[in-house]
């Protein structure tokens, strides 16, 4: 059992000049939003060319949480996971994402396989990603009230809601 | 309707039908897009495209419903399908019929009780979910390096009979979709022999909850090795059976080859995964390529295929399970001896036979079942290979004794976005060989 142990380590690395910190012995790189698109297009040149998951966190609960390497915490962090398949190499993205302003822009010019994963975070998260083909709900019913994994979203409380029920 | 609570009147979200549209509600641009140009395609994948009618008009087309209340779905997906005549101009999946919120679930439950929820996500491979949510559980805790030598093979063991029960399931569902009724009899016979082991040994045929933060919940009974000696006997020359019966049979062959063919570089672009990815001829197996549990100490080879079609997918799984029987003997082998779980205070509760004669033992045991066990702040992601792909898990801990966000990735769910690309000007019938050779669990989908 490792005791003590930091959430994360602060390192000297650079990577398309955005800082990479490694959490539990995994690289990860925190990116602006602006950057964002243009990270994962080099990271794209740079044989980073599966994206492997892409999702969100709802921070609401840990305002006062450390991101590392002095950037600025905010509610919503999409969590990009790429990989490597010439390296062996994974490499996780984080971009804070303010509550107030809760959009991105779409990956899907870069890796079109993000489509159905940005409609998930979209509906469990309600962060839009501008320029997405088909912002629609992908998992909840399309006429449905908030975005469950939200921090806000009561547990257990909601009745069910059918489609096209009588009020 | 009614609205919950005025928080999310804000957030009231109709953003529009999620269903397929018609031609005359979409963009030149929005019909490219859904036939597959956005992918990263060379121009003379491109230009093929052009080959595709992608222009028929709207009195020459059809959109029609598969499913969700359709035998060869596998569940509860819904296909709308654009159809001219028998051909299949474009596809769109809609999914969440099955969705339950289990990610949702998982932050209300303790990492003692996430292996229940996970388990249950993709129910044909309910082991290997339970491997990735405790690994990723593991890691954070610290404790990823002190499994015992034991536990970890197990987990392989598990694992692999997994694999083989999951696969040998497709084989059964697969043949079942295109006529080959009789091999779903069989299919189903030599999953239950794993089953059976499964029952034996955790007491339960699927969601065991058997694998956990630290371990296994109990030890290999007594005649395992004979057990598991006579499931690979009794499999080996059935497997040979199903070569006889579809392998290497005209129908079967016609039924599939060329069917559903996607390239290497749109499988990579669509984040597709397993043998989807396989099938292209890319040998990407994070057994092998990124070694988790002790899977370097093993031989086995990597199945690929060559066309990227539906027949390449049967026989790389038909393959996996004879690579699968491969590591289970080697594994019976060198099965070490030694404790099935870690000795750590903080995880592991104490036997059952101290409880009798301990208060001490009677109280952790009763603090650890109701309250469980903290895990350190951090966030940590674990990808392993399930029969569908990378499997992942994203937890994000607090502090706290429950998971702040437990995400799953999904295989399937992911996987099932190269549907419109194989469907694509294949005929109707294909599509049913084309969802059947993707093999999606929906419970895993939508979550």
């Amino acid at each position: 059992m490792s005791d003590g142990m930091t959430e994360v380590q602060k390192t000297a690395e650079e990577l398309h000049g955005c800082p990479v910190i490694v959490s539990l012995g995994q690289r990860v790189l925190l990116v602006g939003r602006e950057q964002y698109v243009s990270v994962m297009k080099a990271l794209l040149d740079d044989t980073f060319d599966l994206c492997v998951d892409l999702t969100a966190v709802d921070y609401l609960l840990m305002p006062n949480r450390v991101v590392g390497a002095d950037i600025k915490p905010e509610r919503f962090e999409v969590v990009v996971s790429v990989m490597s398949m010439q390296k062996h190499e994974r490499l996780r993205l984080r971009v804070q994402v303010p509550a107030d302003d809760a959009t991105i822009d779409t990956l899907f010019d870069v890796h079109p396989g993000t489509e159905a994963l940005e409609r998930e975070v979209f509906d469990m998260f309600g962060i839009v990603f501008n320029g997405h083909p088909d912002p629609t709900r992908i998992l909840m019913p399309e006429d449905w009230d908030g975005h469950p994994l939200r921090k806000d979203y009561d547990f257990g409380r909601i009745p069910v809601q059918f489609k096209g029920s009588p009020a | 309707m009614t609205v919950v609570d005025d928080r999310f009147a804000a957030a009231n979200t109709d953003e529009g039908p999620q269903e397929l549209r018609s031609r005359s509600q979409l963009t030149a641009k929005e019909v490219l897009r859904e036939v597959g140009a956005v992918l990263r395609m060379s121009e003379s994948q491109a230009a093929a495209l052009a080959d595709i009618k992608h222009d028929a008009g709207e009195d020459q087309t059809m959109i029609i419903n598969m499913g969700p209340q359709h035998p060869s779905t596998h569940g509860v997906l819904r296909l709308m399908l654009e159809l001219q005549g028998e051909t299949v101009l474009r596809c769109k999946p809609i999914i969440g019929y099955l969705h339950t919120g289990m990610e949702k679930t998982g932050e209300q439950l303790t990492y003692m009780q996430g292996g229940t929820n996970v388990t249950r996500m993709d129910y044909a491979s309910p082991l290997i979910n339970e491997l990735v949510f405790s690994l990723a559980v593991e890691k954070l805790l610290g404790i990823d390096g002190d499994i015992p030598e034991r536990a970890v093979w197990m987990r392989m063991l598990l694992s692999e009979l997994n694999r083989m029960s999951s696969h040998l399931l497709f084989m059964a569902s697969n043949g079942m979709d295109l006529g080959a009724v009789s091999m779903m009899l069989y299919g189903w016979r030599e999953r239950e022999e794993v089953l059976r082991f499964f029952q034996k040994v955790t007491g339960l045929r699927m969601n065991h909850n058997f694998i956990r933060p630290g371990g296994l919940a109990a030890d290999l009974p007594a005649g395992w090795r004979d057990d598991v000696l006579d499931i690979l006997e009794k499999i080996e020359p059935r497997l040979d059976e199903y070569d006889v019966l579809m392998t290497g049979q005209p129908i079967w062959r016609e039924r599939l080859q060329g069917v559903g063919v996607i390239t290497a570089d749109e499988a990579i672009a669509l984040g597709a995964t397993g043998p989807i990815l396989r099938s292209t001829g890319v040998a990407w197996d994070l057994r092998r390529d990124m070694p988790y549990l002790k899977y370097a100490e093993l031989d086995f080879d990597v199945v690929v295929g060559s066309y990227g079609d539906a027949f390449d997918r049967y026989a790389i799984r038909l393959n996996e399970i004879r690579e699968s029987m491969r590591i289970v003997h080697q594994i019976v082998d060198r099965m070490p001896s030694g404790d099935y779980r870690i000795q750590d205070k903080k995880v592991t509760p104490p036997p059952r036979a101290r409880i009798d004669e301990s208060m001490e033992a009677l109280i952790h045991h009763f603090k650890i079942f109701t309250e469980g066990f903290k895990v350190p702040e951090g966030e940590v992601y674990v990808g392993i290979e399930s029969p569908r792909g990378e499997i992942g898990c994203y937890i994000v801990s607090d502090g706290s004794a429950k998971p702040y966000r437990m995400r799953i990735r999904p295989p399937s769910f992911i996987n099932l976005q190269t549907l419109p690309h194989m469907m694509r000007g294949g005929l109707v019938a294909d599509a049913v060989a084309v969802i059947s050779s993707v093999d999606p669990v929906l419970g895993e989908v939508d979550r």
